[in-house]
């Protein structure tokens, strides 16, 4: 599904992102951990088209991503708070999305009703504007709006920062559940090693930019994890 | 501990978004000061002499006019002029006393430019009175209470920002008052000329707008102090949301998508709400040359380019800079570049076509006065509005809308770089017309006007297609640009 070509990022002579070959097939649950500065969000952002790689290229589904836009139909992603329109409530945000990805007001509804558990009753019907919500409950909103329109690749950055542990556990079961389809391709990446390796089937850490571990999820993953990151 | 406070505003001066790409702005703006410093002091100088010409006692005169010298001083400041905010949140539990806190905010608003450049005016109007044998006491304290008086407004400006209906309220005191002036009903100034001309002629009369200056800076920090908390002053204002669908709009397709969502972006955000406002006053804006044999003649098509593009002007002027919170999140969804910018067009050329026909009223001063205005507006359709989307892609400003938080809060909307950037517009319209004058009659110039317009509507098209290539040229930086929001 996704191809990584010879992919590097530098700024002013540091290399912050240096991925010589990765390919995630079709379906994975793909986990991308690593520490502060490790190039995570750098390579979600290149993989979005968001900042221009410095060699390489990253192809998506046979489309590469900084040379045609076509990726975006299937692709959903929610990065931080500014993937959201502060100005709107939290239902007219899953509407504008909706209409962008060709979905009508009834399939965002039932996607809509089918997470209200998820929710906890603090997002829809609540008279709030998103920029009025705390960095939680817009955490939500972000995570429910890019599984509108079935997109083929979700890319999570950060899911479970700043949220409560119930809806930790909750979202997790969410993972999980698209992680179980075999046309999702979910990219994930955390600072929280068990709740990767609990949502993913394959983890990547990176270190400095490079890739420095790539393992299938097993029962030592965690630990295995652990050691390598303990100083 | 000033000095700390003093540090941490160059940082943010020199180290701000805007200050490293606008440089050549920034120049900009410093030879208009400095052009305008000239004349106002050109003013101060010659006004003595020009009045005593006319046969007035000058200071008279001018005690008879500062009254509405001070009601506009006060209406431009409640348009222009920000409150310098602190960034104070972090400092509130360094070890800062909050008076320090309180007194610095309020020490800096003293230094603004609308606090100085007054002084261009009436210095060198009082040094040419003393030359002229008036008695330097009596106009040293007549300056003490005219100062006063500005520092009273820019306290004034400060409490009275947090209210927005009083804009209106003060335009419409200050237009009131001069209609009434102006067709003889009531004389303000009958009333108000002996208090000013007291601040000369009596040895204490300016003491009351020194005491109400220092009661009034009382109050201020008072206010600003009791309300230094994270819940009061300081919090941010939470609207009441309400869901709005506007499905009407649903017909247009994903142009409509984009239609719904500007139009709740201008409902919902005090900064682009003013600007539905300004575009409203520059509705009147041609009265200025409408029926004012002083102007010339080809002034008339600068009054018609600027009364229907008011909100061409002030909001097409910064697309896409209003997404700019939320630019990522358009970058990565499946839309069309071409859509979102046909969108913004179409609410451009629908706010340009409304104020063509609420500035009907032009049409009192006869019908070619009100073509002028079409021709005006045929023109910010075909030329004007590409020509802003064009420059949107180069203006890396990102925009704050949430900028609504409490009594601190900076909510100025209108900025100096909008209006100059809006220079280029109207310089080729005012020669085609001119052109036409010259060669011809006020026909061929507005045809020629007309003609732009029309040809850059036919090439509409193509022209959306260099747009849209620029577009995605600037997008890396323009998404750089608009991180570094804060």
């Amino acid at each position: 599904m996704i191809q990584v070509n010879q992919l590097s990022k530098t700024y002013n002579e540091t290399t912050v992102l240096n991925i010589n070959n990765l390919e995630i097939p079709k379906g994975q649950s793909f986990g991308l951990v690593g520490n502060n500065g490790a190039g995570k969000t750098t390579f979600f952002s290149l993989l979005l088209d968001l900042i221009q790689p410095s060699t390489g290229n990253i192809i998506n589904n046979d489309i590469q991503v900084n040379s045609s836009e076509n990726w975006k139909s299937f692709t959903a992603s929610f990065l931080d708070e500014s993937f959201l329109i502060g100005y709107l409530t939290p239902e007219e945000y899953f509407y504008f999305i909706g209409d962008l990805r060709h979905q009508n007001k009834a399939d965002v509804d039932a996607l809509l009703a089918q997470h209200e558990e998820f929710f906890n009753g603090e997002i829809l019907k609540n008279k709030k504007y998103l920029r009025d919500l705390s960095k939680g409950n817009q955490k939500k909103v972000g995570i429910i709006a890019t599984l509108i329109g079935n997109p083929e690749v979700i890319i999570l950055d950060e899911p479970f920062a700043n949220l409560d542990p119930t809806t930790v556990s909750r979202l997790k079961k969410i993972i999980k559940e698209l992680a179980d389809n075999p046309n999702v391709t979910v990219l994930v990446s955390s600072h929280d090693l068990q709740h990767t390796v609990e949502v993913c089937d394959r983890i990547v850490a990176l270190n400095k930019g490079e890739v420095v571990k790539d393992i299938q999820t097993s029962k030592e993953t965690l630990q295995e994890l652990e050691a390598f990151f303990a100083v | 501990m000033i000095k700390k406070f003093i540090y941490l505003e160059w940082k943010a001066f020199t180290r701000s978004a805007s200050f490293g790409t606008n440089l050549a702005m920034k120049i900009l703006i410093g030879f208009l000061m400095a052009y305008f410093s000239l004349v106002f002091i050109a003013i101060g100088v010659g006004a003595f002499y020009v009045l005593k010409k006319m046969k007035l006692e000058p200071l008279v005169t001018v005690n008879q006019f500062l009254i509405y010298y001070f009601l506009l001083d006060l209406l431009i400041r409640l348009m222009m002029q920000g409150i310098p905010v602190l960034n104070i949140r972090p400092l509130l539990v360094l070890p800062f006393k909050k008076p320090t806190i309180v007194h610095f905010s309020l020490g800096k608003t003293a230094l603004s430019f609308f606090n100085w450049v007054h002084a261009l005016f009436f210095v060198p109007f009082s040094i040419v009175l003393i030359l002229e044998g008036y008695d330097v006491t009596s106009i040293l304290l007549w300056n003490l209470g005219v100062f006063a008086l500005i520092y009273i407004n820019n306290f004034l400006n400060i409490i009275l920002s947090n209210i927005d209906k009083l804009f209106v309220v003060f335009v419409g005191l200050l237009l009131g008052l001069g209609a009434a002036q102006y067709y003889k009903l009531f004389d303000i100034t009958l009333f108000t000329t002996p208090f000013f001309h007291g601040l000369y002629a009596s040895k204490i009369l300016f003491l009351i707008p020194v005491i109400v200056l220092i009661g009034l800076y009382v109050f201020t920090f008072k206010y600003f102090k009791n309300n230094l908390f994270l819940d009061a002053g300081l919090s941010k204002k939470e609207d009441i949301a309400t869901t709005e669908n506007l499905s009407w709009l649903n017909q247009f397709g994903t142009l409509g998508t984009f239609l719904k969502n500007d139009i709740k972006l201008i409902k919902r955000n005090k900064r682009s709400k003013t600007t539905i406002l300004m575009s409203f006053i520059f509705l009147f804006y041609g009265l200025i040359f409408f029926g004012n044999s002083h102007q010339p003649p080809v002034m008339h098509i600068f009054a018609g380019i600027f009364v229907s593009g008011g909100f061409l002007f002030v909001f097409g002027q910064f697309v896409p800079s209003w997404d700019s919170s939320y630019y990522q999140l358009m970058m990565t969804q499946n839309i069309p570049y071409r859509g979102y910018i046909t969108s913004k067009w179409w609410l451009v050329v629908i706010a340009t076509f409304v104020s063509t026909i609420l500035a009907s009223f032009y049409l009192f001063y006869g019908l070619e006065t009100y073509l002028t205005i079409v021709v005006g507006a045929i023109y910010n359709i075909g030329v004007n509005s590409h020509l802003v989307l064009l420059g949107g892609a180069f203006t890396k400003t990102p925009i704050d809308l949430s900028s609504s938080s409490g009594a601190f809060g900076d909510k100025k909307a209108f900025n100096v770089n909008a209006m100059l950037l809006t220079l280029p517009k109207l310089l080729l319209p005012l020669l085609l017309y001119w052109t036409g004058l010259h060669f011809g009659d006020k026909t061929l110039g507005l045809a020629l006007v007309a003609g732009a317009g029309v040809l850059g509507f036919i090439f509409r098209n193509k022209v959306f297609s260099i747009i849209e290539k620029r577009y995605k040229v600037e997008k890396y930086s323009t998404i750089l640009a608009y991180k570094q929001k804060n």
